[in-house]
Formats: structure tokens, sequence, C-alpha cells
């Protein structure tokens, strides 16, 4: 049994928690994707070949898109759990009647959410540099929401095992950003010698980058079920250790 | 009457060893008002940690409104409210929206005519747009306790709800409380002003070392470790009690120019008795110029309890 309305009520908070730093929100993935436009689109990508029959320009967009969601889902859901605890406003959820099911469908539904609405942001400023049609957009939305869900989740237990700001950082910094770049953002690994092509495939963000611009293109480095079942394995093993978290209380409960 | 809530061999160990709470039998009984009192570090803020699910109980077992807390928690914890000792508010969020959301969060549908009432009760209706950082602490105190109002409790724990509240705000949280219990909420409250909990406070329990080592109704426990205290200031020094008024509980003080009464129970037998070591004063012939008594306040009793203890 599902307490929907405690449920509702963490959704609308985690999502006015997003909206109330909506200036932010915005104009941050407005301002990379312009930059990176730039950088790689206009300068670069000018000498680049079409990649898979693909434009460089339009081939970046997935990448682009994965950047900038995995990092703002990851930091936003590990804020939205790491500063309750830290300023100990948590004790509210924990003596409510709510369980880890209301918690995790109130903050994964609120970073889906959040998820499409800066997708939207950045393929509209997209468009203003290169022209692009998306092969599968209901896809394309699941699987930004999939992909959503999944790293809400990871920066939800990256939230609970911090236990101080530096802490909170350092995973995105030191794992999730280098991976993110190695993981073909800006480039198809077909591109990369032998033996890194290969290498590269132990990058599991090669799969969700991957994954994306099939749903754009409809081709793509690695087979999308093979993507799309490494999502799905990385959203249930999130789920485990975060149900594991809530029976065991740990880092929450003293 | 019936129990609200049944603690037994309630037990804590911290991560580190530290005993907080010490195998302890406490019963709440259904409309009352209990107050916790004990020293800083006495266990207090764990044992309502413990019920509220903050705090994972190393033992015992834990009983509220007849469901087990540890498998039947969502239906009990739906009617626990809790105001928690620290002030830990959302500073962002404008006051009547945090107190919205501890409603909804609780799972009861949104109802802006209670939430009304309840800010107008605690003096905050006119700050319901402000930004809790932009609120006083005692402001931001008053908020907690509406967020822990606003899905309408049974059974409340209010954890020093006056600590750095002055003396006015003092008085309008007692009326608040006075309210509550006109509601048939029972509240479990722990404070440091020990006068509170003589005004408010149906039965007391005094907690060291996460041991209770006293529960009952307030009267009771003053009526059984009062005393009646009584200076009388005499005329002329005296040095040996003489033996007309030697069956009375007294000393002399001051070098003999005062007499101390030390008796009685609390319950005024100790003034009569007073009244009665005047008359053998006159009887006697030894002359006095002045009497003061004074009753023990709870908080005589409980540091005398304390002190007991501690030994
Ligand atoms: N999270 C924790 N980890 C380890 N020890 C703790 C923790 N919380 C409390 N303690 C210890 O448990 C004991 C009881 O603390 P508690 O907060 O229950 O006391 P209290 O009676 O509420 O005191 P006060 O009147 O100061 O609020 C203290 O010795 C405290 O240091
Ligand atoms: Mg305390």
């Amino acid at each position: 049994m599902i307490a929907w309305r405690s449920t509702w009520s963490i959704y609308k908070r985690e999502l006015s928690r997003f909206l109330r730093t909506a200036f932010q929100s915005v104009l941050a993935p407005v301002l990379t994707t312009t930059l990176y436009f730039i950088v790689f689109g206009a300068a670069i990508g000018g000498r680049m070949p079409d990649l898979g029959g693909v434009d460089y320009g339009a081939f970046i967009i997935p990448g682009l898109l994965m950047l900038t969601l995995l990092g703002e889902t990851t930091s936003n859901s590990s804020f939205g759990i790491y500063m309750p605890r830290f300023t100990g406003t948590i004790y509210e959820l924990l003596s409510a009647p709510v369980g880890v099911a209301e918690t995790l469908i109130g903050f994964v539904g609120a970073a889906m959410t959040k998820s499409l609405i800066l997708a939207a942001i950045i393929l509209a400023t997209a468009r203003f540099f290169v022209d692009y049609s998306i092969a599968h957009p209901l896809f394309a939305v699941l699987y930004i929401m999939l992909v959503a869900a999944a790293f809400s989740l990871f920066g939800f237990i990256l939230g609970v095992w911090a236990d101080n700001f530096e802490k909170l950082g350092i995973i995105p910094m030191l794992f999730l950003t280098p991976l993110t770049f190695l993981g073909g953002t800006f480039y198809s690994i077909d591109m990369l010698p032998s033996p890194w092509d290969t290498i590269a495939l132990a990058n599991p963000i090669v799969y969700l980058v991957s994954g994306l611009r099939w749903t754009f293109y409809g081709s793509s480095d690695v087979n999308i079920w093979i993507s799309f079942g490494i999502t799905l394995t990385f959203l249930a093993a999130c789920i485990a250790v975060i149900t594991y978290i809530f029976k065991t209380g740990w880092r929450l409960r003293a | 009457m019936e129990p609200i809530l049944e603690l037994s061999g309630l037990t804590k160990v911290y991560p580190g060893g530290l005993k907080a709470l010490d195998d302890v039998d406490l019963t709440i009984r259904k409309g009352e008002i209990f107050a916790l009192l004990g020293p800083n570090g006495a266990g207090k803020t764990t044992l309502i940690g413990a019920v509220c699910g903050l705090v994972r109980p190393s033992g015992g077992t834990m009983r509220a409104f007849g469901h087990d807390l540890a498998c039947d928690w969502r239906r009990a914890r739906a009617r626990i409210g809790l105001v928690p000792q620290e002030l830990s508010t959302d500073m962002f969020e404008p006051v009547k929206r945090a107190v919205s959301y501890s409603r909804g969060l609780f799972g009861l549908p949104p109802d802006p005519a209670r939430i009304e009432e309840i800010l107008r009760s605690l003096s905050l209706w006119d700050k319901r747009d402000e930004r809790i950082m932009a609120l006083s602490g005692g402001m931001k105190r008053r908020v907690l306790i509406a967020k822990a109002l606003a899905h309408e409790p049974d059974l409340l724990f209010l954890d020093e709800p006056t600590a750095g509240v002055d003396v006015e705000l003092r008085k309008g949280m007692w009326a608040i409380i006075d309210q509550m219990r006109a509601r048939g909420v029972t509240i479990i409250l722990t404070t440091h002003y020990i006068e509170e909990a003589e005004e408010m406070a149906d039965r007391v329990g005094v907690i060291r070392n996460g041991q209770i080592i006293a529960v009952d109704e307030k009267e009771a426990l003053m009526a059984k470790l009062g005393r009646t205290e009584a200076h009388i200031a005499l005329a002329l020094p005296m040095q040996t009690l003489p033996p007309a008024i030697a069956q009375f509980p007294i000393g002399i003080e001051q070098g003999g120019m005062s007499l101390c009464y030390r008796g009685g129970d609390g319950t005024g037998r100790g003034k009569a008795e007073v009244a009665d070591l005047t008359k053998a004063l006159t009887h006697a012939g030894i002359d006095y110029v002045g009497i003061e008594t004074r009753e023990s306040s709870l908080e005589d009793i409980f540091v005398s309890l304390l002190g007991e203890n501690a030994q």
C-alpha cells in the first residue's frame, strides 16, 4: 500500500525546490549548450565528417543532453537528501508515516520531471545552431526518464553516504564527469584506435549515450537493447541499495 | 485509563557504546500531559527519537495506540506529532507552505481553513508568506509547532518547546498546550524549566543516565517528596534546644539567632506543624521576631532526586 498523498507532497516539494532556483536551472543548461555548440559544433564540427550519416553538430546533441542530465540529476538529488540531513529537517520525513516507496516515487518522479524540462530547454537551444530531427521521440522521452530515474537514485545514495560537502562533490567530479566525457559524448567509439575502442566499452556511460543517440538517429555504437538493459540494471541496483538503506536506517536514523 | 503509549525494556546503545536508554519502562495515559525531566544528556531526546522513528532502538518494545511500532509503524506514526529540540526548518520555504507540506506528508488532504486556524492560534498568520529564515528564533519554534499540529496528531512530543522563548511567549505556549489538552491531545514534553512542569504536567518522570528514576502524578510526587522549610528568627540567641521543642524536626542556625524547621510532606502538614511549633515556643517563653516559611518546589524535589541517585 502506497500513501499517495504523502508521495504527492514529496514530489511537489522537490519540484518547487528546483523551480525556486529556476533562473539558474534554466540559464546554466542554455549557457553550457551554447558554449559546447560554439566550440564543438562550429569551431571543430566544420572540419568533422558526418558520423553514420549524421551531421557532426547534430551528432553531439544526445551526448550533450546526457552530459547535462547526468550531472544535473545526480547533483540535484544528492543535495535534495544531503541538505535535510545536514540541517536536520530530515526529522520530518523520518517521523512521517512514509516508507521507501513514497520517498522514492516522490524523489524520482520529481527528478524525471526536471530532466524533461532540462532536455526541452537544451533541445530548444540546440535548434538555434543545428537542424536535427528525432527518429523515435517517444523512446527518447522514455529513455530520458529512465536515465533520470537511475541517476536521481544514484544521487540519492551519494547524498545519504556523504557526511561532508567534499564527499558530496567528489564522486561526480572523479568518476561521473570523466566517464561522461570519455563515453562517446562528442565522438563515436568507432573513431577510437584499437585497443581503445574495446576498452571504452567497459565504460557504462558509453551505453547510455549510445542508447539516447539511437532514439535520435536510429543508429548507434552499441545495440539499443544492450543500452536499455544496462540502464535498467543500474536502476535496479540503485533501488536495491536504497531499499537496504531504508531498512537498516543506515546514515539516516541514529 | 487506557494507555496511549507503552514502552517496555526500551534500550538504546549508540555506536561507540554509549547507553543512552537503559531498560526504560513507561506508560503514557490518554489525554495526559507528561513532563519528562532530566539533566543534559539524560536520554530525553533519544527516548522521543525512538518513538518517532529517528533512533533505532537496540532493544525493547514500543506500542502506540495499540500498534506495535516495530511493524505497524505507519498507522501509529500518522497520529504522532513531533516538535524537535533543534530549530531545523527549511529556511527558504514560506511559513504557510511549510505547514501545508507537513499535513500532506502525513497523508491528509489539504485543508486551508485548518492551517489558518493553526497559524492564527500560534500568532503566525501575519507571517504566513514570510520565508522561515526571516523569522525570529521564537517564531521559528512556533512554526515547528504548527508543522507538528498540521496533521492533527493525537499524541504530541514537545522536546523543550520553550527553550529560548521569552517569558510572555512562554505563557502563550502554555496556553496553547492547554488548548491542545482540551482537545484531547496527549502531550509528552521535556523541559529544563521545572516550574513549567509544575505548572502544566499531570504526571512527571525523571530520567537520569538513561534510566527512569521516578514516575508519578505531580501531586503525589510533591506530597511524597515535598517539604516545608521554616526559619524562625529569635529575639535572643539560643545555644541548645530546650526540651519543650525538641520533638520538632528543627535545628539551630546562624549562631543561635534562628531556628530552622524542615519537615512535612508537601500536603501542607508541614505548615500545621510550624504553627504548632510557634505555639510551643510561646508556651516555653521563647520570644521570636520573624517567621518565614516555604514549600519546596518541584525543582527542589528534582534536584534532591538527582542528588540521591548520584550516590
Ligand atoms: N547520534 C548520537 N550518537 C552518539 N551518541 C549520541 C547521539 N545522540 C545522543 N547521544 C548521546 O546520548 C546521550 C543522551 O542524549 P540525549 O540527546 O537523548 O539527551 P537529552 O536528555 O535530550 O539531553 P538535553 O537535555 O541536553 O537535550 C548523550 O550522552 C549523548 O551524547
Ligand atoms: Mg534533548
